[in-house]
């Protein structure tokens, strides 16, 4: 059986399929509703994450299926210091497929190399969430009508951003993709992406850390959460947080067809008198994640 | 300097000079309880200096423990005070338990059982990165 541990695991004509499919739900949610009938999901949330953890089940109760699960480890048998390839061995005789949120990085990894059922990774740590990619990719196929021709602009934190390493590595895929890289100098895209994914693949991109001077020129607009636990220092914290918030006089100088993304939960980095703007997706973004995990879900348990 | 001919063993050839030690630790060869021998800064007419082990006792080596460290070194392995064979190392796609990770954020940190398994990602710069959590071998 086959996990999605990280998005590069997925070929180009696979995404696409997971977004004509996931399309397809929104278009046709009845079609959909018995799919996984008699199927059971166990979603393994070692620590919390509303949004996550409530798309996907609504994504399994949508397809027809049933769901199981903790939301937080202090719920589970970690607690007690059970390992998580002991707990995703006991789960996998309750359930047919695992959706798992663990604040260490690889642990989802771990979890698939001890089961025969998919495992999907729903966030670990700072490293991979692939089907907040996903999620990103569905909403950009929808509200840009493809993916090629795109200038993309990420905003906030690029260097701990896992959303932002995930975006570049699956829209570089693409045709005449130019990214502009907007960020405060402490928190520059890691060298390592800008050679494996950017120069390797000869993308055109732009450094810059002012939103305002390249606004006008950005089809999307990705805008990112600088995180407290991603940093040891509470002062760096507090000194970039505030670095990029976009309100409605910056955007002004922008396109009309702009689409302004977010991975959410935002804190201040965009103004809510945005989010009237007719530009600003963020809220439809979660909505799509819902139907781009049911798409998932159906190929993972290899469902037609 | 001179250190006796050893009878059945391995001497471990070509270390890059410094690199010694670190292999001595890596292998666990200060455990052994028969004669070792650390050899710094010889000289080379290939390499200039270099550091060379010799081991009285011929022992499991942790091949990608050396390949890992020194791709270039060269194991002979003796017996009755003849070359019996002569390996070159290659640099190893994978490591298992020759390092740990050190990100404070990997599951490998708080579930001590698993094994710490590095992976090669760029050949040409030898980066290894964690099987788990991808950061970088440091």
């Amino acid at each position: 059986m086959r996990s999605l541990i990280d998005i590069r695991e997925l070929s180009v004509e696979e995404i696409d399929e997971l977004v004509k499919v996931a399309n397809d739900i929104i278009d046709n949610p009845a079609k959909y509703s018995e799919k996984c009938k008699g199927k059971i999901l166990a979603t393994l949330f070692f620590e919390p994450s509303t949004r996550t953890r409530l798309s996907f089940e609504s994504a399994m109760l949508n397809l027809g299926g049933n769901v199981i699960g903790f939301s937080d480890s202090q719920n589970s048998s970690a607690s007690k210091g059970e390992s998580v390839a002991d707990t995703t061995k006991i789960v996998s005789g309750y359930a047919d497929i695992i959706a798992m949120r663990h604040p260490k990085e690889g642990a989802p990894l771990v979890a698939s190399m001890n089961t025969d059922i998919p495992v999907i990774n729903a966030g670990d740590g700072g490293h991979n969430h692939p089907t907040q990619t996903l999620t990103d990719l569905l909403t950009i196929n929808r509200e840009k009508g493809g993916f090629n021709n795109l200038t993309i602009g990420l905003c906030g934190d690029l260097k701990f951003g896992r959303t932002v390493h995930s975006l570049i590595s699956a829209m570089s895929r693409y045709d005449n993709i130019k990214f502009i890289l907007i960020s405060p100098d402490e928190l520059k895209i890691p060298d390592y992406i800008k050679k494996n994914e950017l120069e390797a693949k000869n993308l055109e991109y732009v450094e810059t850390t002012s939103l305002e001077d390249v606004i006008g020129e950005l089809d999307i607009l990705y805008m990112t959460r600088v995180q407290g636990e991603r940093f040891f220092n509470e002062q760096d914290y507090i000194r970039l947080r505030d670095s990029y918030i976009l309100t409605p006089k910056k955007l002004e100088a922008a396109k009309e067809d702009l689409i302004i993304m977010h991975p959410l939960p935002r804190v201040n980095e965009i103004s809510v008198a945005v989010d009237n703007d007719p530009r600003a997706c963020y809220f439809k973004q979660a909505r799509y994640g819902k139907f781009v995990r049911m798409a998932l879900i159906m190929k993972l348990l290899e469902v037609e | 300097m001179i250190i006796g001919q050893i009878k059945d063993g391995i001497v471990l050839d070509h270390i890059t000079a410094g690199n010694g030690m670190i292999l001595y630790n890596l292998l666990g060869l200060d455990n052994l309880d028969c004669q070792v021998a650390l050899i710094q800064n010889a000289e080379s007419v290939k390499m200039g200096r270099k550091d060379i082990i010799k081991v009285d006792r011929v022992i499991d080596i942790n091949f990608d423990a050396l390949g890992y460290v020194d791709p270039g070194v060269t194991v002979n392995i003796i017996k009755d005070g003849k070359l019996a064979k002569r390996q070159n190392i290659d640099i190893p796609e994978r490591i298992e338990n020759v390092i740990k990770c050190k990100n404070p954020r990997c599951i490998t940190t708080v579930e001590q059982e698993l094994p710490n398994i590095f992976v090669l990602t760029e050949k040409e710069e030898r980066v290894y990165r964690c099987l788990y959590c991808e950061s970088k071998a440091e």
